[in-house]
Formats: structure tokens, C-alpha cells, sequence
């Protein structure tokens, strides 16, 4: 039958509104291989970011024995054996490389790990679904109670959910500020109000992002928010492995009863039966079967949706698996299956990480413990004294990471006949000032050095304090320069 | 004109009716949450009215209900900072001045506020790094006009240098020329014996023997007998190698003829004892000390 359509009605329906609005999910529950290692990461994860800051580790008297703390007051980041000093922050750059290549490898060996299993975001929205489930009920249930008018019953249950996500999300901040003070002095100060502001502040802010990201926001954050799914398309290769549809075994779909029959005459039929199973137990609400797209973060559970159905219908398991283009196209052809994870890209990208660590591990280390910054006088750069020698006055910041007092003595290698008096030293041995360094810290020291008058004298020539631990022989050197005016 | 309540299908959104070459404007009116802030910060403006000082007044002005001024603010800060240093303060107060540079955190203490207190109020003479300019003197090197000892350098900074106060440093170079002691010629020559006692050289047929005679009869009863001057009065040693005003003939000439009569102003009264007390150490510290 042949129905004449306006042109107008055609126009509004070609082009209809520029956004789409959010259709919400309702991952239903499954439980499978990737639901089990997805729990464990998770358990994990969590497990390290809310317990670590109450891990102890001893550090000598004065010292604070947590072992992660990032103390902002003095200026020091603690980890474990390792103590770090603000100007030392470097080694975070190299731990970003390392981060950033390490997604490289993960996603050219097999897509989205990242995304799929260890991704803040992944894993608390995780957690959160798994609240909705247990107060609201599971896929059919919510859809259903949303889609009736709202019960006493069903307000008392969402309450309960939103509690829960809050309690989380709370302890979610709670433990976020724990890394920056004492943890358990902290926790106790929460407790009795005597924390400070900053601290309640910033549990606020997080308790705010993790409840509106994890609750509400969801796989808006992949799909709309996040960087990482445009660079990582840009990044894989037709090698990596993704949670793939496998339409060479899956087409054409087909119900189980009719696949039966057909398959009993001997015609071409799919192992998918168009259960939408997939569809169903999907976080980002996304159907696999259409390909590789950016709403999937590959956390593998449509694949355990799917095994499930297979094993029900007696089909091979893995329809839905970790799989690339390549071998789908092989098998189509009647050929192997090959996977490559050894190949160029994660040979280099393997490489670089083994550099950069190795780089990184020799400059930890064969730092030194003793540091020592020379400062000229600017103001004045010289002084001419009364028999007429010359005198530059230098500031000596010495810095000593060592967790206990140590004397050093100062030497120079500079201008002949050259004297050092160090302002405040002990100069018990004549030209060679001895310095006490308190522990793990900056020590600043006014140092003269003197020249005897010399007609002859260079204006300006180079000039080497020398730094030495008397008790450990550890030393360290500083260049400068000795002008004359 | 169209209908103003015209729908466009793309956006959904209704038109203002305004249209140009066949172009309709959507109407798109302000979010409701900015009105609504925008609302509230108006709300917020007269709660600032009534907290703040806000309105002139035909004498003065709404002090609002805080009483709040930039005044009383700054005096504040300064009482708490006053309140802060206070402990250390003390214990700079109660030691003596070999104390504090025998003992590193008390120098430093000592060092880092002496540091600001001589660039508000020494700088604007010896210098931001104490190098001192011509009739100003260097405190960095070991050259003191009125000793460079802990104690002296306390007391020329409390009482000053021909300031005016009852116990300040008193002496003089006269004007040997101006006043007529001295005859020009006789200058010349005295002037370079002077020069010649750092070891600078002399005008080719100076009279040696004359300029000592002359030394000896008007310089050497501040500036002794072999020109190593006197701290007592403030005559500079005249052998080393160190001159505030100059070493050139022309400079000393002109020294000799006008004498110098350089003003150190008192501090008592105007620093308190204890930051005295650190203005000593800190210029003691320079590298001059003795």
C-alpha cells in the first residue's frame, strides 16, 4: 500500500532533535569467569585504597611510621623504605610514563583491561550496581518498579540505596584524607570533631563526586567524560584482543527451536539466539553483537551472559570472547586461529617500560642522601678587606635525608690560599669548619672565604665546596664561583 | 510577523518570531539556575549592606553589624603576629649577645629577622646587602670606623654617630682647608703622605719629609702617629686598604680641605632592646665582626 508523506513530516523525522536523551540502564546480575576475577579485582582494589593508610612502617624515633603518607605540612612523601623530598618529585613523572605506557601494553595485548577491570570509575560503579541490585532488585524488577507509580515500599528501598551509597562514598573520601595525615590520630580527631576543616572539606568533595559519579553519572563518565576511549581507538591494532562478538559462528541469529530444525536439514545456521542476554547484563547498556564501539569498556561480562546461555543450549561456550578481527576473518576463510601478543608494538612497548623502570630504579637508588645548594651573595658580590684580601660570602644549604644528626666537614678547592670561616661553625680543626646537620633536614650556613691580596688576581675564577660526612665518609660537592672585584 | 509560539522541529524548541532570509531565531532564554543565581547574588548584596560597611553617611557611614574595618584587620594580624614571635623574642631578650652567636637557632633566628629589619630601616644608607656606598660604610668587611666588636657595634647602633644623642660617637675631621689651617699647597703634600701610607703612589717631586712633618703636627693626634687611626673618636685607620670616601688624591684633597663629618642616626627609642640586640648580631654576622 502506497502512503503519501507530507514533505514537512518527512523533513521532521529525517532530522528530529541534535541530542539524544540518556536511556537508563538496568544491568541485570551474572555471575561467570570475568564476574569472579571482576569481585576479586575489586575486593582488591578497595581492599588497598581503604586499608593502605593504616599500614605501619617503622622509621626511626621522630619520624611518622605510616607507610604511605603524603605530608604536605613538611614537605615530605613517604612510601614504604622510600622518603621523598619535594624537589624530588620527578620520580612522579617517571611513574606517570610508566603508568601510561603500562596502559599501552594492557590495551595492546587486550583492549580495555583498564577500563573493564581496574578503572576507579569501573570499580565503584560496580559496586554501586551491586547495592542497587540488593535494595532495588534485579534488571526486570527496577524497570518495572520505575516504570509503575512510586509505593512507600519502593521510597523505602530507594532511600536505602542512596544510604548506602553515601555511606560508601563517604568512606570513599574518608579514606582519601587519611593519606595525608596519621590515620589512625586522624580517624580519632574525625570522630571527636577536632579534625581539621580542610579535612571535613575535602571528605565532602569526594563523598559528592564518588555519589554523583558511581551513582548517577555511570557510563556517562566512558562514554561522554573520558579521554581514554578516543586515544585507545586511536592506539590498538588489528592484533589486540577484544571482547568480541564472533559473527562467523553467531550469524545468522536464529531461536533455538527453529535452529534445531534447520540445522536437522543441514542449512547454515548461528549459534546466537537473539537472547539479548549481552545486552542485558551490559554496565554501559551497549549491545556487543554491533562491533567494536566506544561505549564498551570489554569487562568481559557479556561473555559470561552469553557462556551461560551456550552451555543452557548446548552450544560451544565463547561466542562473546576475547577475540580480533583477524582470526573472525580466518575463520570465515576455514583457517587457524593465530594470536600475536609477542610483536613489535609490545616488544617497544615492553622495552620502554623495562627502561624507564630501570632508570627510575638506579636513580632511587644512587641518590644521595647528602645534598649540598651553594648560594653567591648577590649583594655585595665581593668585599675588599682591610689588608686588602678579598672576601665572597656564600649561603651553603645542606640537606640531609638521613633520619639522623651527622657532622660534616666543608672543604674548598678554589683560589690559592683560600680561607674558609663558616658563621656559627665549630672550628675546632683550623680551615676545616665542622657542621652538625640535623636529621632529615635543611641546614642554611653563611660562609666566608677569603683571599689574600694578589695583584695579579683573575677577576672571577671557579670555586668547589666540598661536603663530607666525618662518620660515614659520605660526600658531596657544589661548584661556584669566587669573584673579584 | 509569525506566530511567537511556533515550534522548530530540529531543536524543539520554540522561535521569537524574528526572522531574516528565511532564518528564525530560537528563542533561548536564560538558564533558570543562572536567573536564580543571579537572584540570590543580589539577595546576597543586601545581606552585605546589613553585615558590612556599606552606605555614606551625612557624618560617617553603616558600620554594619560586624563593625568590620581594614584597619582594625591589619591590627589584628600584626597582634597575632606579635603573639606568635613573642616565645622567641623572649629568649632572644634574655640572652646576652655571644649567647645568641654561639648557639645556630638563636643566630638564625637572629639572622632571618635581622634581615628584614635592616632592609626597612638600614638599607636606605649601607645598602639591601650592607655594601655600604661612598661616606656610608661597608659592614661586610673588617674595616670599623668605631669598632667592630659585639658591644661597640650595640653601642653605635643604639646611641648613632654625631646624632645628636647625649652618648653618641663624637669626633671630627676638620676642615683644615675651609678654616685655614692648612695652606692648599700643604694639603697637596699631606694628602699625598697619606696616600702614601697604603702604598699608593705619589706625585712625582712630593716633599716626603714635609708631608710627614705636617702629619705629624695636625693629623696624627686623632689618626696616631703612623696614621692607624683611633676608634675612640672614629679616625679611620689611613694604612689600609679600605676608603669611604676615596683613595685619589683629588678625593682626599677635598677631605682634608671640608673635613667629613658622616651621621649615624641613634635607634634607642625607635627599635626596642631586643630587635637592637639582633641588629647587632645580624651586622656582627656580615663578616666583619670582631
Amino acid at each position: 500500500m502506497n502512503k503519501t508523506v507530507p514533505p514537512d513530516d518527512l523533513d521532521f523525522d529525517e532530522e528530529g532533535p541534535l541530542y539524544v536523551a540518556r536511556k537508563k540502564v538496568y544491568p541485570q546480575k551474572v555471575s561467570g569467569t570475568f564476574r569472579r576475577i571482576k569481585w576479586g579485582l575489586m575486593a582488591f582494589c578497595l581492599g588497598v585504597y581503604y586499608l593502605l593508610p593504616f599500614v605501619r612502617w617503622h622509621r626511626g624515633l621522630g619520624a611518622p611510621d605510616q607507610a604511605v603518607l603524603i605530608d604536605f605540612p613538611n614537605r615530605r612523601f613517604y612510601f614504604f623504605f622510600i622518603e621523598l623530598w619535594p624537589q624530588e618529585v620527578y620520580y612522579f613523572t617517571g611513574l606517570l610514563i610508566l603508568a601510561a605506557l603500562t596502559l599501552f601494553l594492557m590495551n595492546a595485548l587486550g583492549g580495555r583491561i583498564w577500563c573493564g577491570y581496574l578503572c576507579p570509575q569501573t570499580v565503584w560503579t560496580d559496586l554501586f550496581y551491586a547495592v542497587e541490585r540488593w535494595t532495588e532488585g534485579d534488571r526486570r524488577e527496577r524497570i518495572k518498579a520505575d516504570a509503575a507509580p512510586m509505593t512507600a515500599a519502593r521510597l523505602g528501598r530507594r532511600a536505602l540505596k542512596h544510604f548506602i551509597w553515601l555511606m560508601i562514598a563517604w568512606w570513599t573520601g574518608g579514606a582519601w584524607v587519611l593519606y595525608f595525615s596519621d590515620a589512625p590520630t586522624l580517624v580519632k580527631d574525625l570522630a571527636t570533631f577536632q579534625a581539621p576543616a580542610v579535612a571535613y572539606i575535602w571528605i565532602g568533595i569526594l563523598t559528592a563526586t564518588t555519589y554523583v559519579l558511581a551513582g548517577h553519572m555511570r557510563e556517562q563518565v566512558c562514554v561522554y567524560m573520558c579521554p581514554w576511549p578516543r586515544i585507545q581507538a586511536a592506539l590498538t591494532d588489528e592484533w589486540a584482543l577484544n571482547v568480541t562478538y564472533k559473527y562467523d559462528r553467531g550469524e545468522p541469529r536464529c531461536s533455538v527451536k527453529k535452529a534445531v530444525d534447520l540445522r536437522a536439514h543441514g542449512e547454515k545456521v548461528g549459534d546466537c539466539i537473539d537472547c539479548n542476554q549481552c545486552v542485558a547484563v551490559c554496565p554501559t547498556g551497549i549491545d556487543i553483537r554491533d562491533g567494536a564501539q566506544l561505549g564498551c569498556i570489554q569487562c568481559g561480562l557479556c561473555i559470561d551472559a552469553c557462556d551461560s546461555v551456550m552451555k543452557k543450549v548446548g552450544r560451544p561456550t565463547r561466542l562473546i570472547g576475547y577475540d580480533n578481527d583477524i582470526n573472525v576473518q580466518r575463520r570465515i576463510a576455514g583457517k587457524k586461529e593465530i594470536f600475536k601478543p609477542v610483536r613489535a608494538r609490545t616488544i617497544v612497548y615492553a622495552g620502554v617500560i623495562a627502561v624507564v623502570c630501570s632508570v627510575m630504579l638506579y636513580a632511587l637508588l644512587t641518590r644521595s642522601l647528602l645534598d649540598l645548594n651553594v648560594l653567591h651573595d648577590r649583594n655585595p658580590v665581593a668585599v675588599r678587606l682591610s689588608d686588602g684580601s678579598i672576601r665572597n660570602g656564600y649561603t651553603l644549604r645542606f640537606l640531609n635525608k638521613r633520619g639522623f644528626d651527622r657532622v660534616v666537614a666543608v672543604d674548598i678547592d678554589g683560589p690559592p690560599g683560600a680561607k674558609i670561616h663558616v658563621i656559627g661553625a665549630d672550628s675546632a680543626i683550623p680551615d676545616r669548619p665542622m657542621i652538625v646537620l640535623g636529621r632529615d633536614s635543611t641546614t642554611e650556613m653563611r660562609v666566608l672565604v677569603t683571599v689574600p691580596f694578589n695583584e695579579k688576581a683573575d677577576k672571577t675564577v671557579p670555586i668547589k665546596f666540598r661536603v663530607t660526612d666525618v662518620g660515614l665518609g659520605e660526600a658531596t660537592s657544589a661548584t661556584d664561583h669566587f669573584v673579584v672585584p | 510577523m509569525t506566530d511567537h509560539h511556533e515550534i522548530d522541529h530540529v531543536s524543539g524548541r520554540s522561535t521569537t518570531g524574528h526572522e531574516w532570509d528565511g532564518i528564525k531565531e530560537l528563542n533561548t532564554p536564560l538558564p533558570r539556575w543562572w536567573v536564580l543565581t543571579f537572584y540570590a547574588t543580589i539577595l546576597w548584596a543586601v545581606g552585605y549592606w546589613v553585615v558590612y560597611p556599606a552606605w555614606p553617611l551625612v557624618s560617617g557611614y553603616t558600620t554594619g553589624i560586624l563593625h568590620y574595618t581594614n584597619r582594625a584587620a591589619v591590627a589584628k594580624d600584626l597582634a597575632e603576629l606579635e603573639a606568635i614571635r613573642g616565645d622567641k623574642m623572649k629568649v632572644l631578650a634574655g640572652a646576652s649577645l655571644a649567647d645568641i652567636e654561639n648557639d645556630p637557632n638563636l643566630l638564625s633566628l637572629a639572622r632571618a629577622r635581622g634581615k628584614t629589619v635592616f632592609a626597612d630601616n638600614c638599607a636606605p644608607c649601607h645598602g639591601t646587602g650592607a655594601a655600604g656606598a661612598k661616606g656610608y660604610p661597608n659592614l661586610n668587611d673588617d674595616d670599623w670606623l668605631w669598632g667592630g666588636t659585639l658591644e661597640q657595634i650595640s653601642q653605635t647602633i643604639q646611641f648613632g654617630a654625631r646624632s645628636g644623642n647625649p652618648k653618641a660617637h663624637e669626633g671630627q675631621m676638620l676642615a683644615f682647608g675651609r678654616d685655614g689651617i692648612l695652606k692648599p699647597e700643604q694639603i697637596v703634600t699631606v694628602a699625598n703622605y697619606v696616600r702614601s701610607l697604603s702604598g699608593l703612589s705619589t706625585e712625582p717631586g712630593y716633599n716626603a719629609a714635609e708631608g710627614k712633618k705636617i702629619f705629624a703636627e695636625n693629623c696624627a693626634a686623632c689618626h696616631g702617629n703612623e696614621g692607624k687611626g683611633n676608634q675612640e673618636v672614629g679616625a679611620p685607620n689611613l694604612t689600609d686598604k679600605i676608603w669611604l670616601y676615596g683613595s685619589d688624591e683629588a678625593t682626599i684633597v677635598e677631605t682634608i680641605t671640608n673635613g667629613r663629618a658622616g651621621v649615624m642616626p641613634a635607634w634607642t627609642g625607635r627599635l626596642d632592646p631586643v630587635t637592637i640586640k639582633i641588629m647587632t648580631v645580624y651586622v656582627h654576622s656580615l663578616g666583619g665582626g670582631k
